[in-house]
This record gives C-alpha cells, structure tokens and sequence, in this order.
C-alpha cells in the first residue's frame, strides 16, 4: 500500500510540471500583450510597466508566485531528469529516436536550459536593475530626467544586435519547448479526451506565435534604435 | 542475403558486456529474425562456440516474451510486431544490425539478450487483480452490464502482453504504458472499480520503486507496441492517480 503523498510519486511529479507550465504559459501570453504595446504605443508601454511595477498586488503577489512557479518547473525539470538518466545506466549503442518520436519532445532539457540561460541574461538585462532603482536606491518614480525612464531603458538594451540574436535563438528553442510541452501538459494531467486533437492544434499555434511575436517586437526595437 | 551483425556479449550479469560481431550467410528473407538468430546458432555451436542467449517462446506474437532492441528500435523496424513476427525480408543483402537487449536499471541483464523482466510481475503482483471470493457462489460475469464502448477499451488494454516494448522504446526507460494498460483493463470494468483507487496508488508506488523513469509523454512507446496500446491510458491513469491521491489521506 502507497503511503506518499501524490508529489513524491513519479505521476504526481509531472502533474505538478504541467501545473507550473500551464501558469508559465498564460504570463508569457501577458508578458507578449504588454510588450506590442512598446510597438505600437511607447506611452501604453510606459504607463503598463509602471503599474505593473510599482502595483503592491503585482510586485508582492504576483511576482513572487511567478518567481516560485519558473523555480519549480526548472528544479522539478531538473529532478525529473536525473531520475529518467538513472533509469538507464547502460545506453543504447543505436538508438533510433527519430523513429517514434519527435525531437521536441526528447530534448525538452536542452530547450529548457537555452531557456534558462536566456532567463539570466533577460534578469541581468531587466529585473535587477529594476529590483535595484525601486527597492535598493528607492526610486519608485519611474522618471528620469522627468520623463518615463521604461521605453528609453528598453530601447538602450535592444540597440545592440548580440542581445537581439540571443533573444532570437532563445524564443525558437522556447517555441520548440512549447510545441512538446504544451499538449504533454494536458497528457500529464490526464487529459487526452476528445478535446485533445483540437487542443494540441492551439498548442502548436500558441507555440509558433507567441515566441515569434517576442522575436518580431526584439526585431522592431532594433530597427528603431537604427533611426 | 548476406549480413553483419553487431550483438551484445554479456556472461552474465557481472559481466561488464560488449558489442560483438558476426558474419552470417544465405539468409532467407521468409526467415523470422529469432530463425535467423538460430541459424547463426547453430553455426557457434558447431564452432564450439557459445551461443546468443535470447529470449522466446510461443514464437506467434502473443506471449510477450521475445524481446530485442533491433537497429536502435524494439521488435525491429516494422510497427504493430513482435520479433518474432518480424521477417527479414524487412532487411536488405549487405545490411549491419544492431541486436542489443531492452535496455533499463528496472530490466537488469540476465546473459546477453536476456533481461529480467519480473519488476512487470511485482507491478501486476501489486494490484492488477480484482479481489473476488470464488468460493462457488461468484456472480456470473456476464450478468453485470457492461457498456459496449468500455468492454472494447477495456479489452484493447488488456492485449497488452507485457513485453517490455514500451520500456526500452521510451528514452526515459518508463513503464507507463504498461502500467497505465493494466490499470485501465480494471479501472473502466464494473468488477475491476471496486478497488480502483487503491490499485492505481499501489501499481504506481511499485512501478516507481523499481526504478523505471518518468514519462515525458514522446510517445515512442505508442509508436513501437506490437499491440498498439494507445497513450489514453496513460491519461486515464493519470486521472485514476491525481484523482485517488487527491481523495484518499493516508
């Protein structure tokens, strides 16, 4: 007889990977919508990231929610991984991989660690400097020089078209993670009903969509700083 | 047709193993590949050699108990087979094979091709039952409605034969197919809900504590089971399980 509880158990685990992944999933959609703005309408742009940086409800709700939920997929990943790896201490001599399955869904910790390595360097680039002026300076003003300091700042960061190509190799091997992930998420939560053809059909429009939108508008604001 | 074959050498299951090769001629393609691998057999033991050690029985695609990783697949090439149903008339004249064993830490090797499949056994052992007293007086079966649509998903689980197929195919070396096809055999029959829930929670805990892996759902097992049990029932045992957990305080 079972006595543990439902995450220690391998189902358990991957249920609570499809959880995290599903929120991730909706705030990168969030995360999307507030960055069209800084195409469209700079001030929309302006206006949006200081409310969503100075909100009590988003910086000391939201926020850390969402810094428990990345953590938790990454280290669960993580977890997950070396259990798979130590269920086959002797590898195959040919493995023919290809032949049932899909290089996405093999690969999801390669995608994941590109992904992880881009969540660094998109902190460095934002979120300390940002942690910085609000919490360690103590600046909650959002102006500098009298004027809005968030579209200029993310201007400054995509001048440099290194930045750009990372962003870029990062947002399709995220799209690659998504079109694996996405409708294993809803498998992983037992969801493989007569819904599933048309929900793994969205899965994969989200997947393309949603990191070509990122890597159009990191296009975009290059082009802009040419000018 | 003449072929080269690259085969695991294991003694035993100390034995640290390695690839070997061997030559054999005049193949028939009407051969089964376990008739091939006794021709070439027949050859080591007339060589004073020791032959392959492999694992067969009812040779007709229902026992389960053929097994070999086959040019980097289970079973071969070919979908919906077992080895043993396999013909090398799947293979071309000159061709290397690769013949390895199922490999995972939950399928220790026994002598070259032959693992020790019995962490399947201890997962049945653990629930794959109903608990029925049949002491003369059982309900006929048949007397319990059953619906049509449930009957055939119960039965297409229950064609699994327990080969191990789906373990060596999945990168992660995870039982779930075969896991989640005995649970739903149960779990969609009136006879077999009874116990659902505890079944699902004790099948799952063993699969675990053998040491087989996560599923990261690549469907490499669908694709290579030579009965086409289908990811649904890994679904459902995913249900069963969040389900049960989410209901039962231990």
């Amino acid at each position: 007889m079972s006595k543990s509880g439902l995450f220690k158990s391998s189902i358990g685990r991957k249920f609570a990977m499809a959880l995290s992944a599903l929120f991730l999933m909706i705030f990168l959609l969030q995360h999307l919508v507030i960055n069209i703005t800084a195409v469209i309408s700079p001030d929309t742009f302006n206006e949006l990231s200081h409310f969503m940086g100075t909100n009590p409800l988003v910086q000391f709700f939201a926020q850390p929610i969402l810094i428990f939920a990345v953590v938790f997929h990454f280290v669960m990943g993580f977890i997950l991984e070396i259990r798979n790896r130590t269920a086959r201490p002797v590898s195959y001599n040919k493995f023919n991989g290809s032949a049932n399955s899909t290089w996405m869904s093999r690969n999801m910790i390669i995608s994941g660690l590109v992904i992880l390595a881009f969540l660094v360097l998109h902190f460095i680039d934002f979120w300390f400097p940002e942690i910085n002026t609000k919490y360690i300076v103590g600046d909650t003003s959002g102006l500098h020089h009298g004027e809005y300091r968030y579209y200029p700042e993310l201007l400054a960061k995509f001048a440099n078209p290194a930045r750009v190509i990372a962003y870029i190799v990062a947002f399709v091997l995220l799209a690659l993670h998504l079109m694996h992930g996405f409708g294993s998420a809803f498998q992983s939560m037992g969801q493989n009903n007569k819904y599933i053809d048309g929900l793994k059909k969205f899965g994969v429009i989200y997947s393309i969509a949603v990191p070509l939108g990122f890597i159009l508008i990191a296009v975009v604001l290059y082009v802009t700083t040419l000018n | 047709m003449n072929l080269t074959l690259k085969i695991w050498r294991q003694q035993n299951s100390n034995d640290k193993g390695k690839m070997v090769d061997y030559q054999i001629s005049d193949v028939s393609g009407d051969m089964s590949f376990l008739e091939m691998l006794d021709v070439l057999n027949e050859d080591l033991i007339s060589k004073d050699e020791t032959p392959v050690a492999f694992d067969h029985d009812c040779r007709e695609g229902i026992c389960g108990m053929c097994s070999l990783h086959i040019n980097g697949e289970p079973h071969g090439p070919d979908r919906g087979i077992t080895t043993c149903q396999l013909h090398m008339r799947s293979f071309k004249d000159g061709d290397t094979i690769y013949i390895e064993p199922f490999r995972a830490k939950a399928f220790p090797i026994i002598k070259d091709l032959v693992v020790d499949r019995s962490a399947f056994d201890r997962i049945q052992q653990s629930g794959a039952y109903v608990s029925v007293n049949t002491s003369g007086n059982t309900q006929d079966a048949n007397s319990i409605p059953v619906p049509k649509e449930d009957a055939d998903m119960a039965f297409d689980a229950a064609t699994c034969i327990g080969c191990g197929a789906c373990v060596a195919a999945c990168k992660n070396s995870s039982a779930m197919l075969f896991v989640s096809a005995k649970v739903s055999q149960f779990a969609l029959l009136p006879q077999g809900k009874v116990e659902a829930k505890k079944r699902v929670q004790d099948m799952v805990h063993q699969m675990d504590e053998e040491g087989f892996g996560n599923c990261s759902n690549t469907g490499a097992c669908e694709a290579e089971c030579p009965k086409g049990i289908s990811l649904e029932n890994i679904a459902r045992m995913n249900r069963e399980l969040i389900s049960a957990k989410a209901a039962v305080k231990h």
